[in-house]
């Protein structure tokens, strides 16, 4: 019975203070890079770089304070797709302007 | 609250359980989603610089309209949350509410969008202008159509709890609507960053 009050309980994962820490940070992590580039304060390539940076940052925030990661049953199926598809992703995009780096010219 | 858990507990948890598994199911459809984002953004950043000697992504954007679109998401997606806490409080009321403001700010959002792209196409970027804008529409226009979608499903949803109130079934249902809602916000952050941001530079 235990076991099934917190599955249950599961539903009620996330606070009001987990929502409103998530919706801070997000804010400042699309402030700074807005600030960054409208000001043109760094060199390109350290820009873009930094822009990246918080993008990701900015989607683990949503992920832990918003989409409550964390609090899904085990074993995590959830994570383990995620992960999956993060590589995938990561193959296609990074893979694609890999590739077509030779074909340039 | 316990007791009553008790009194049907066995059918109940049971259909906790499917409903739970749905979620499950949903968020893998999420990730393919997210897969299909993936393709879209591989092939912005091929054809980044294709501008076929038509109009720059620099010259045409108007950071502004999209620095509104950006908060106006991220907010939606706060309330969004908002919804979920109060459909855990077991508020209907308030579960409705918030709601309905996260679809009023996705409709803003929608019609920012919408505006946009209007623009540019007056400016002479369309579909068949250049790789740069074929990408950019697709990607964008992808992108702007889910939050569309997500528009009807979240009210047909507000339909839906005001007649049922909150169950395992319309809980699971909201639950899934603010999944979606997170990740789109969470698209737009790297749309946002990857096509207006180092757009401009």
């Amino acid at each position: 019975m235990t076991q099934h009050q917190n599955h249950g309980g599961h539903q009620d994962h996330g606070s009001l203070k987990s929502y409103v820490i998530g919706f801070v940070l997000s804010i400042v992590l699309t402030i700074i890079p807005l600030v960054l580039v409208m000001n043109q304060m760094l060199e390109k390539t350290a820009l873009v770089i930094t822009i990246l940076v918080m993008a990701i940052l900015q989607f683990v925030v949503q992920l832990f304070f918003f989409m409550h990661i964390r609090e899904g049953e085990k074993p995590r199926y959830n994570v383990q797709t995620l992960i999956l598809g993060l590589v995938i992703v990561f193959t296609i995009i990074a893979g694609s302007i890999w590739i077509m780096m030779f074909n340039k010219y | 609250m316990m007791a009553n858990h008790h009194d049907h507990s066995h059918g109940h948890d049971h259909h906790e359980e499917h409903e739970q598994l749905k979620v499950l199911g949903f968020w893998i459809f999420v990730v393919t989603d997210c897969i299909l984002f993936g393709t879209l953004f591989a092939t912005y950043a091929v054809m980044m610089h294709s501008f076929a000697g038509g109009p720059t992504g620099k010259e045409l954007f108007e950071l502004p309209g999209i620095i509104a679109s950006t908060f106006i998401l991220l907010t939606s997606s706060f309330t969004s949350g908002l919804a979920v806490l109060a459909m855990n409080k077991g508020k209907v009321k308030e579960l409705i509410a918030w709601l309905a403001v996260t679809a009023v700010l996705g409709l803003a959002f929608v019609v920012l969008e919408v505006n946009e792209f209007t623009h540019l196409m007056h400016e002479g970027a369309t579909m068949a202008t250049s790789g740069f804008w074929s990408a950019f529409f697709t990607l964008v226009g992808t992108h702007g159509l889910h939050v569309s979608v997500g528009l009807f499903w979240m009210v047909a949803l507000m339909m839906q709890l005001k007649r049922r109130g909150i169950n395992a079934v319309t809980r699971r249902k909201v639950t899934n609507l603010s999944l979606y809602w997170h990740f789109l916000d969470v698209v737009w952050i790297f749309l946002f960053t990857v096509v207006y941001l180092m757009g401009v530079m």
